[in-house]
């Protein structure tokens, strides 16, 4: 019995799975996401994951997005509820007239529903149980079920999800039909028994286009592949691994030398992290493309290498898919949070690039980009994924490859050139740029060599403390740095339909619940500039953006605004025009918590909105 | 402080090896280490075993970490790159830098500072993975750059020069080196250049890891009675099993040995050793039975030196990841690309 009328909405709802982790549910529920998109709808879905392997819980969301809005939206619609464990938690969580669904096998006293949703009980278990013996099957089968049971009550289309599991299954004729058989068991249930479809519907639409659905760490590993890159080196921690093992298996299938068998890349999996960037640093040094892929944590063990690849300037390209921290913090949960760390990793003074991609599309590019710029500008650079683009599919446009592009290897004295008599100065600024010219171990008999080490050393390499030396190296890299202010991806700028003197500046993951709010605010009668920064070193139209708007808001995902301090700290900017809008509890930012704190901020400052205005 | 360049000139009847080159193209930058530290021997050593193998210097890459012992590859082969890393760092760097390109020679110098402690890791890891390369450890039981602290070498019951004993057990790295599987496994001492020439000049041909512990005294802080480490003691402790001949090419076998007491060892790249054994017993062949050789003659107080394992059929780090013949540096867009044809397929799969 409902106090609130049910939930009505086509194609533009939340479902979250409540699992126990090792139930074998992951694959249903992805079928359950991609079947959709199959209806041409977008989703966007969302591992919530604690750090552990078996028996505790584990929640997959979909969002539901007609329109397309692939951030976090916050709220449930419908929850399948199948972990008894996290049961109230996971009943509070459901939005008022929304949808419960559950295994009603065994029967659960009314004190363990709610009076404002729809409680949908299918007997699961009695159903598995009936129809197989093998307890494996019946664990995996259930899961299957309820997808059947879920495509009667959203109304979607069977043969969609049948055309899936071919896909899914081809070759496997007894697991394809087995699957097929338990859709219909679930489905068939719930056509007979339960009054489908409900208020919440999935209508076949034409909205997805010729977009993809891949995961961050996966686009960001094939990035690497098209980068060139020959050299990975890693350890295990997450949410980084699936880099190195995406980059393994793009690896395996599209680098081998056809005639030979043979790998045209070395993966290694270092014993820790201080070893995975030596090798990095030590086959960049000898002129191959390498990278790492780590988190937080690791990063910190990272930090003497790189400041030596810094000053001793040899490239480096690192992947940071940022977790909560610090320390352990929370392993499996996301945030932007290596900000500053990353960006001036390592004692002394240093500044390190860092590229920032929204979405796996970005990922992919930014991450071929890295080995290009590091590469020319001779230095690490750091790709800032996170948790939730890392480890989760997200739709986005196609991967787009020039046939005609080639590798920027950057400045590399070669035999000829040395032959000619070129003046060989490792660090020596010949063109002004601050970036000076280098030569790989064994090039030439009598020229070229010369010894790499962290200590001081003046432009022919040769080992000095003088003073005025060492200054002027540092200098000399400052200038670099500034060259590589237009080397790297620019931010993006969105104005507002009306003039206005309010502005928001925002990164990476947060991409898609920004666009979203945006809609929000502007609903609310708040325009609003926007300014997607994608790499750091600023470009000087960060500096423009600022100066152009009274109140800028940052919004990101961590506690410090580690970005704002950044940008006050280049900028040398009154710190009270930039807003600090934090989201940091580990679950991917929302535009409704966006608008709301944006939205509140404005009325605080006493904005008219404009729509009062006209009025 | 600036370090001094040796002057280019080069007197015209000196001798020249296979190559043409004089031993003064091996040389590198003057030592600015305390005079008569054991490392400057060991450079010495260096440079006479690449001169002998009439190696291409540009050809080797000298790889260290941080320390007394990680400066001296800025004085050997000063026309080949070098790499002084960070503390304890040198097999990652020499790893990555030998996946870059298997083809050029790979010189790893380091200190027991370096490899015993804040590299212990980082060592073993190197040598377990079978990088081909040459893993040479400055061995002077102390810590020379920053100025005598003991190091995870010194034996316990060792004395300080400030007169405080060792109370930690040490750590034998030619014991780890053979538990971790290295191929080529010898230990030697700075003032023994004719058993060391030889042994360098062996573990450079030797494809696979070889790792060769090189007591070397420090004469600034670790040379006094009561070291175990100076010059005096190992003298008189030193138990060498063989002494050895490197043979490269078509070179003859030496004959003026007396027969059963040489054996000679071919190994991958043709080069031979000539082992002359001084244990007329031991058996180079014999991972096992090194290992508890080493152990009895420690336990009496010994120093075994000498090569004490060798595996003439290794492979490498390169063979176990069935890389292509081509450095991977070398390898571009042409042949790395996937290409858009094949991103599009991915495209199509990822719907
Ligand atoms: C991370 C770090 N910790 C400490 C040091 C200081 N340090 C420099 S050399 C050295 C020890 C060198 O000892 P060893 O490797 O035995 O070489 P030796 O000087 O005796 O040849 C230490 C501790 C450093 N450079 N880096
Ligand atoms: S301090 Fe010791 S190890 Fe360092 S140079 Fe002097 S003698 Fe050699």
């Amino acid at each position: 019995m409902s106090d609130k009328k049910p939930l009505s909405s086509v194609n533009d709802f939340v479902v979250r799975f409540a699992n126990v982790n090792g139930s074998g549910s992951a694959s249903a529920n992805e079928m359950f996401a991609r079947a959709i998109l199959r209806h041409g709808v977008p989703v966007s879905p969302r591992n919530i994951f604690p750090s552990n392997i078996q028996g505790l819980p584990t929640w997959y969301e979909v969002r539901v997005t007609e329109d397309g809005h692939l951030g976090a939206r916050g709220g449930v619609d419908m929850m399948v509820a199948m972990n008894p464990q996290t049961w109230d938690k996971d009943v509070a969580g459901i939005e008022p007239g929304g949808y419960l669904f559950y295994d009603s096998t065994k029967p659960m006293p009314s004190t363990k529903f709610r009076d404002d949703i729809t409680v949908i009980g299918v007997p699961l278990t009695a159903i598995t149980n009936s129809t197989y013996t093998d307890p494996r099957q019946r664990q995996l089968f259930k899961n299957i079920i309820y997808l059947g049971a879920l495509s009667a009550l959203l109304d979607m289309d069977p043969k969609v999800i049948e055309q899936l599991i071919g896909e899914q299954y081809k070759g496997k004729e007894k697991l394809l039909s087995s699957n097929v058989h338990a859709l219909h068991l679930g489905r068939d249930w719930a056509l007979q028994n339960l009054k489908c479809p409900i208020g919440l519907r999935v209508k076949k639409s034409d909205k997805v286009g010729d977009r993809i659905f891949i995961e961050g760490n996966s686009a960001a590993a094939l990035g690497a592949v098209y980068g060139g890159a020959t050299v990975c080196a890693w350890y295990p921690i997450t949410p980084s691994s699936s880099v190195a093992e995406a980059f393994t298996a793009h690896c395996k299938k599209y680098r081998h030398d056809p005639e030979t068998g043979k790998a045209k890349y070395a993966i290694v999996q270092g014993e820790d992290e201080l070893a995975s960037i030596g090798i990095v640093i030590g086959a960049s040094w000898n002129g191959a493309r390498a990278f790492t892929a780590t988190s937080g944590p690791g990063i910190s063990l990272m930090t003497e290498f790189i400041g030596l690849s810094y000053f001793a300037e040899i490239p480096a390209v690192i992947m940071n898919i940022q977790r909560a921290g610090p320390s352990t913090g929370m392993p499996t949960r996301t945030q932007q949070c290596d900000i500053i760390a990353c960006a001036y990793a390592s004692h002394g003074d240093t500044k390190h690039v860092l590229l920032f991609p929204e979405d796996p599309a970005e990922a992919f590019e930014f991450a071929a980009a890295a080995f290009d710029l590091a590469e020319r500008l001779q230095t690490t650079i750091f790709l800032m994924l996170d948790l939730d683009i890392g480890m989760n599919h997200r739709l986005c446009r196609p991967l787009k490859w020039d046939d005609a592009r080639q590798y920027d290897r950057g400045k590399v004295m070669t035999t000829e050139m040395l032959e000619e008599g070129r003046d060989f100065g490792r660090y020596l600024d010949v063109d002004g740029d601050g970036i000076p010219y280098r030569t790989y171990p064994g090039t030439h008999p009598t020229k070229g060599s010369y010894f790499t080490r962290g200590t001081s050393r003046d432009r022919y390499a040769r080992y000095s403390e003088e003073g005025s030396v060492y200054a002027d190296n540092m200098q000399r890299l400052v200038r670099k740095f500034e060259t590589a202010q237009d080397l790297v991806p620019r931010p993006l700028q969105a104005n507002a339909e009306r003039p206005t003197k309010y502005g928001v500046i925002y990164f990476g993951s947060t991409s898609p619940a920004m666009d979203e709010a945006i809609g929000l605010l502007e609903a609310r009668g708040h325009q609003l500039d926007r300014l997607r920064i994608r790499a750091f070193p600023f470009h000087s139209s960060v500096a423009s953006f600022l100066a152009e708007h009274d109140f800028v808001y940052v919004v990101e995902q961590n506690r410090d605004s580690q970005l704002r301090q950044l940008i006050v700290n280049e900028n040398g900017i009154d710190p009270v025009r930039l807003v600090p809008i934090v989201h940091y509890d580990g679950t991917p930012i929302t535009a409704r918590f966006i608008a709301k704190a944006i939205g509140d901020h404005q009325d605080h400052l006493k904005v008219t909105p404009l729509r009062k205005a006209v009025s | 402080m600036t370090y001094i360049a040796k002057p280019k000139f080069h007197h015209p009847g000196l001798k020249k090896n296979a190559l043409g080159y004089t031993h003064r193209d091996y040389e590198g930058k003057i030592s600015t280490l305390c005079a008569g530290c054991g490392h400057d021997s060991i450079t010495a050593s260096i440079i006479e075993a690449c001169y002998g193998l009439s190696i291409e210097p540009h050809r080797v890459a000298k790889i260290s970490g941080i320390g007394c012992s990680s400066k001296t590859p800025d004085y050997f082969l000063g026309n080949s790159h070098g790499f002084n890393s960070v503390h304890g760092r040198m097999p990652s760097v020499l790893t990555g830098a030998n996946l870059a390109n298997r083809d050029l020679i790979y010189l790893g110098v380091s200190g027991d500072g370096d490899s015993a402690s804040i590299g212990f890791g980082q060592f073993a890891h190197s040598i377990r993975r079978g990088v081909n390369m040459t893993y040479i450890v400055e061995n002077n039981g102390v810590y020379g750059l920053t100025k005598g602290q003991f190091s995870a070498t010194a034996d316990r019951g060792s004395k300080s020069k400030k007169g405080v004993t060792n109370t930690d057990n040490a750590i034998d790295l030619v014991a780890i080196a053979l538990q971790l599987g290295a191929t080529f496994v010898a230990r030697s001492f700075s003032g023994d250049k004719t058993q060391l020439v030889p042994l360098i000049a062996a573990a450079i041909r030797h494809k696979g890891a070889s790792f060769i512990d090189v007591i070397s005294p420090c004469i600034a802080f670790n040379n006094h009675a009561g070291s175990t480490k100076s010059f005096d003691y190992v003298r008189e402790h030193n138990d060498a099993v063989n002494r050895l001949d490197v043979l490269v090419g078509r070179d003859p076998i030496a004959v003026d040995y007396a027969p059963g007491t040489v054996q000679v060892v071919e190994q991958h790249d043709g080069s031979k050793i000539a082992l002359r054994k001084i244990d007329a017993d031991y058996d180079p062949h014999d991972r096992l039975g090194a290992q508890t050789f080493l152990a009895r003659h420690a336990a009496k107080g010994q120093i075994v030196t000498g090569l004490l394992y060798v595996d003439p059929e290794a492979d490498d780090l390169h063979e176990h990841l069935n890389t292509v013949e081509t450095p991977l540096n070398a390898l571009e867009a042409d042949t790395l690309c996937p290409g858009s044809a094949v991103l599009d397929k991915i495209n199509a799969s990822l719907r």
